[in-house]
């Protein structure tokens, strides 16, 4: 049975939820015998389809914060980048910021939209072998807002995973919107049968941000998805012109370290705030590129490598033996 | 005055640690939820699901009708009292939240209308013209933009970075018709205030932010008693 069936009320909450058939929504809907008796929790078939897509998907990551502008889109953008800067890798880039896609604009791909063809959607190429997909190549205008809720929103993220021609991919990185909602859970449910090989946590140093962060790493260790490590971003300012470094973001409680030791996580690494990133974003332009001798394009680059050694050092037994 | 704000962020509820008010527990009386307050004079009472976790690290993974759900009650059984002015802090998006809070006002109360914040950056306005998008489809009023994150004046020499570009605010005013409120900056001081949860007002009424902020609220109070 479709997610929300077409005969459904308005705020259905979605024939998999464990609301199903209980809500106040469901009464007098045709349906809702049927999904209380659990009939339609029943597994998704997706998740299969989705997991052979995902075989040729060598490495999935997914980007994530409890918190709201802290960089994850910029990250997730620089880091598919970096990747794909090897030019014998194949690299995409889902965004899954559903209401608030800034993906298209960061890789300077706005006013692209997408082409279906036999095999699927065909997702948008910024170079050869680095493609993105994002709700914003679906929208007609700049303005144009999806107010929908959740399951609406879930089902999207389906297609997105089952109706997207990949191709063979060395790395899925995935960009998603702050929180620990429906989203999230989508992404970690429908990837369920293929194998995530962890997520990279965002934050800024102040408290305010790791607050929230804590949150998203708790729902990291809820829902077994293992944490690559932690980047803290926006992580001191110097002064163009006096070169002081001042902490606009301060890191009252210790900041992403602190959070890290005391979590038994790893700090990726830390960037510096620095103007021409957010100018570089803006112009649909990669950092790495525009001024790649600055401090934070280093900081980028030794996070990366990080990453990268991640993914290659924890392959499961299966794969790696014979 | 007496103002109240409803925190409807419920995976990152930050308005309890920046007003400082700890982790006390939300009782109930005849009317329903007792808000807390910040002072005993009664004159800011909160309301936010940071209030309600046993454990201030423990995440809410819920889904869109779990949290219809709970801001319907925040909405409706938050026993407020007189207030001048109930302010509600959303999480990003056009989502779930948004649209549970709008629709729960709306049954017993008039909303006067919407501050939409950006900082100066075309990936932030980007988004705020969506945000734009969903007032108008909603019936909201737009009372006006902030443009938050304005500039950052060094404390060592005083030059001026404008470390999240600038202008976008005052452009995205513009292109979509809309009031434009002001600016404020980036100011460690703000910021560090927000972490400890102290008085930024009280502990630094000189400061150009202080003068910024004071400015908007004036113009949103003019705004919204001469509609």
């Amino acid at each position: 049975m479709a997610d929300i069936p077409s005969d459904a009320p308005q705020h259905c909450p979605g024939t998999a939820s464990e609301q199903a058939g209980k809500t106040s929504a469901c009464q007098g809907c045709p349906n809702q015998n049927l999904c209380s008796s659990g009939a339609t929790k029943a597994p998704d078939p997706a998740i299969e389809e989705i997991a052979e897509k995902m075989l040729t998907v060598k490495h999935k990551i997914l980007v994530l914060s409890g918190k709201g502008g802290v960089g994850k889109s910029t990250f997730s953008a620089h880091l598919a980048h970096a990747l794909a800067s090897d030019a014998t890798k194949e690299v995409a880039l889902l965004d899954v910021d559903i209401c608030g896609p800034s993906i298209p604009r960061i890789m300077g791909l706005e006013g692209e939209q997408v082409h279906q063809s036999g095999s699927g959607w065909s997702p948008v190429y910024v170079e050869d072998n680095l493609a993105v997909m994002s709700i914003g190549f679906l929208l007609s205008s700049p303005d144009d807002a999806v107010i929908w809720r959740g399951p609406k929103k879930n089902g999207m993220i389906k297609q997105f995973l089952r109706d997207v021609d990949w191709g063979e991919l060395d790395y899925l990185i995935v960009d998603t919107p702050p929180g620990t909602s429906d989203e999230h859970l989508s992404i970690v449910q429908y990837l369920s049968s293929a194998r995530i090989d962890g997520a990279v946590i965002i934050t800024t140093p102040q408290e305010v941000s790791l607050q929230d962060v804590r949150k998203e790493i708790r729902f990291c260790q809820k829902v077994q998805l293992p944490i690559i490590g932690v980047v803290e971003n926006m992580s001191g300012f110097v002064c163009p012109k006096c070169k002081n470094t001042s902490q606009i973001f301060p890191p009252t409680t210790g900041g992403a370290e602190r959070m890290c030791e005391e979590m038994n996580l790893t700090l990726l690494g830390r960037v510096p705030l620095d103007p021409r990133i957010g100018k570089s974003c803006d112009e649909g332009k990669s950092f790495l590129t525009e001024v790649p001798d600055s401090p934070a394009a280093a900081a980028y680059h030794s996070i990366v490598q990080s990453i990268q050694a991640y993914c290659l050092s924890h392959v499961p037994r299966e794969e790696s033996a014979g | 005055m007496a103002v109240g704000i409803l925190d409807v962020d419920l995976c990152g509820p930050s308005i309890p640690r920046m007003l400082s008010v700890g982790k006390p527990e939300v009782h109930q009386c005849d009317l329903g939820w007792v808000p807390v307050y910040t002072d005993a004079q009664k004159s800011l009472a909160l309301m936010s699901i940071g209030f309600l976790l046993e454990d201030p690290d423990e995440a809410v993974v819920w889904r869109g009708p779990k949290k219809t759900a709970l801001i319907g009650q925040f909405v409706s059984d938050v026993a407020w009292g007189e207030l001048d002015v109930l302010l509600v802090d959303t999480p990003p998006g056009t989502s779930d939240e948004h649209l549970a809070v709008l629709e729960n006002l709306k049954k017993q109360h008039k909303v006067d209308g919407a501050i939409l914040i950006t900082t100066p950056q075309a990936v932030s306005t980007g988004d705020v013209r969506r945000e734009i998008t969903f007032c108008k489809k909603t019936g909201l009023r737009i009372l006006g933009i902030v443009e938050n994150m304005s500039g950052f004046v060094c404390p060592h020499c005083s030059e001026c970075s404008n470390i999240f570009s600038k202008g976008g605010g005052e452009e995205l005013a513009k292109l979509t018709g809309s009031v434009y409120l002001g600016s404020v900056p980036l100011d460690p001081l703000l910021t560090t205030s927000i972490e400890e949860g102290k008085d930024f007002i009280q502990t630094f009424p000189d400061s150009a932010t202080f003068s910024a902020i004071n400015s908007i609220a004036q113009t949103l109070l003019t705004s919204i008693q001469n509609p």
